[in-house]
């Protein structure tokens, strides 16, 4: 079973605020997935040479360069505005150093 | 207004006889919904300023369109539901969470813009498991919904609220989201005819992230010919999201002589012998027609559950790394450090489902482990791709069951995410394969839960899954 200090080391990387109760939980529920993802293990992949990566299964002819392009203002508007914390048209973060 | 043998086809012809307006329509199905969905919970919001803007704009359109002579295109003025995933412009859009619980969408998704675009009317938005991360609708943040033909059991999910408006004739249509069982499911729990469509077909651009290789909008509708007419028209490139293609859907317009491949390994050990004897019965109903039957072996199948979560939970946690508290959604700022914003904000936006999967794929990619179960399961998916590429060598369409069970009951797998997980054993390895999948409608267990036959396809060959779909739906 996962240790509690193995599931606030995660919860730590996924920026996951987790309750006491929550942590134990998740020892309980993650381990048991993790033991029944074990089984890939009895699968041979040695004939695969280099999987696909899906995530990056898009044609070249589909990207664009990385440039400005023009948007329709009022969608940026109302994106900015659905953030929490705005001013002056820009979307306000707190210090980070 | 009998809504409840309402069909595409029926509504097209009664707009062109001038039996009622489309706004009376959208009416009559605002008024069954106020009057079943307190029972039912498949919609989360109603988008009724839209629906009768959008109502009235379709009636003076097709009093256009009658008096130049003209036919009235099929989708225009038929009333659809959209899963709460789905971006509607100026409308909530909430994915079920309470992390996005009054957020409103500032744009239209793609599949959204095509469906304005063809007339159809967008009534509400509806319930699903957070995310879309479940098999029940039970991981919904905002509500629980209920299986119209049994109202103990759960609807299926994600796309839960889509297929129970259907079941109680809360809407002609509806969209849902497939990134695992998610139309397939619930069409199969709620006795609807629901397809998940092949990787690329239809947009994903304003469709709310869950697992970007796996993700697919697909229609549910009342039958076949419906689901097909809702294909053709949301299916093509978008230039907005990179990975859909250049598709024009072309109907089959012959009957052809299919042959049809039976998978041995979706007839194992969980299957419900009540769901093996319908789905065999409706296999041999289609041999009769004089298809041709094949016993095939898909041998990676016992991997992919397990293949399939990794991968998912990886896209997933990466994904919904963007709900910060700072972008949109729920924020809590009063401390003064911004990793307390990060911690607090998606502490008590996300529910147990969601941080249960974010924890697994930020496990699965971390140090140490990324090429046990990340790098290992890339693999396992390229196998499982092997297979049905084989497969489709010798067969045109792949049959079985969709799930192993009909609806269970409301809270029986809700504290077993595993058990929960076993639900999508035999619907998970087509899109990891990318394809093609339908859910149809083919029998019920004690005269009451519906049972959906699975058809799989080659890569964009939705054609011959509704070919051969509405030869077997007449018959069954």
């Amino acid at each position: 079973m996962l240790s509690k200090e193995e599931v606030l080391k995660i919860a730590k990387l996924a920026r996951l605020e987790l309750s006491e109760k929550e942590v134990e939980s998740m020892q309980k529920d993650l381990s048991s997935i993790l033991d029944y993802f074990e089984i890939l293990k009895k699968l041979d992949t040695s004939s695969v040479n280099s999987p696909i990566d899906y995530k990056l299964q898009v044609k070249s002819s589909s990207l664009r360069r990385d440039e400005v392009v023009d948007q329709d203002r009022q969608v940026v508007k109302n994106l900015i505005n659905s953030a929490p914390d705005k001013k002056d048209g820009y979307i306000k973060v707190k210090a980070i150093l | 207004m009998e809504l409840q043998n309402f069909t595409i086809e029926q509504i097209n012809k009664a707009l062109k006889e001038k039996e009622f307006s489309v706004k009376e329509l959208t009416q009559a199905y605002f008024s069954q919904i106020k009057k079943t969905d307190s029972e039912i919970g498949a919609y989360l919001s109603l988008t009724e300023d839209l629906a009768l803007k959008q109502a009235e704009a379709s009636d003076d359109k097709i009093k256009e369109l009658i008096s130049e002579n003209k036919e009235i295109p099929k989708l225009l003025g038929i009333p659809c539901a959209i899963k709460d995933n789905i971006l509607v412009k100026g409308e909530k859009c909430t994915t079920a969470s309470k992390m996005l619980e009054n957020y409103i969408a500032s744009y239209d998704a793609g599949c959204t813009k095509k469906l304005k675009e063809s007339g159809s009317i967008i009534l509400g938005k509806t319930n699903l498991d957070e995310y879309a991360f479940g098999s029940s609708t039970e991981n919904s943040a905002l509500k629980v919904t209920k299986n119209p033909c049994d109202l103990s059991r759960v609807p299926g999910g994600s796309s839960g609220g889509s297929a129970a408006a259907l079941a109680s004739n809360q809407a002609v249509f509806a969209l849902g989201t497939d990134t695992g069982c998610s139309v397939r499911t619930p069409s199969s729990f709620c006795g609807v005819v629901g397809l998940k469509t092949t990787y690329g077909s239809v947009s994903r651009y304003g469709v709310i992230a869950s697992a970007s290789s796996l993700d697919q909008v697909g229609p549910l509708a009342k039958n076949v010919q419906d689901c097909e007419t809702i294909f053709a028209v949301i299916s093509g490139k978008d230039k907005q999201d990179a990975t859909s293609v250049e598709f024009k859907y072309e109907k089959l317009v012959e009957n052809k002589s299919f042959k049809i491949g039976v998978p041995k390994e979706f007839f194992g050990k969980g299957l419900d012998p009540e769901v093996e004897k319908i789905i065999k019965s409706a296999i041999s109903k289609a041999e009769n027609q004089g298809f041709k039957i094949e016993e095939i072996s898909l041998p990676s199948t016992e991997y992919a559950l397990a293949c399939y979560y990794i991968i998912q939970t990886s896209e997933a946690s990466s994904n919904l790394a963007r709900f910060d508290g700072i972008r949109y959604g729920l924020s809590k700022q009063h401390k003064e450090d911004l990793l307390d914003v990060y911690l607090e904000s998606r502490g008590e936006g996300f529910g147990p489902e969601s941080k249960r999967r974010i924890m697994l794929g930020t496990y699965t990619l971390s140090a140490g482990y990324y090429d046990a179960y990340y790098k290992k399961a890339l693999e396992v998916r390229s196998l499982i791709k092997q297979d049905f590429a084989r497969a489709f060598e010798k067969v045109d369409l792949i049959m079985g069951p969709v799930t192993p069970f009909p609806a269970f009951k409301i809270g029986e797998k809700f504290d077993d995410p595993l058990a929960m997980y076993l639900a999508d054993i035999y619907t998970v390895p087509v899109n990891l394969a990318g394809l093609p999948g339908m859910s149809l409608p083919v029998g019920k267990v004690d005269g009451k839960l519906p049972v959906g036959l699975q058809i799989i396809g080659n890569h964009f060959q939705e054609n011959k899954i509704f070919n051969i779909a509405s030869i077997i739906e007449k018959i069954i």
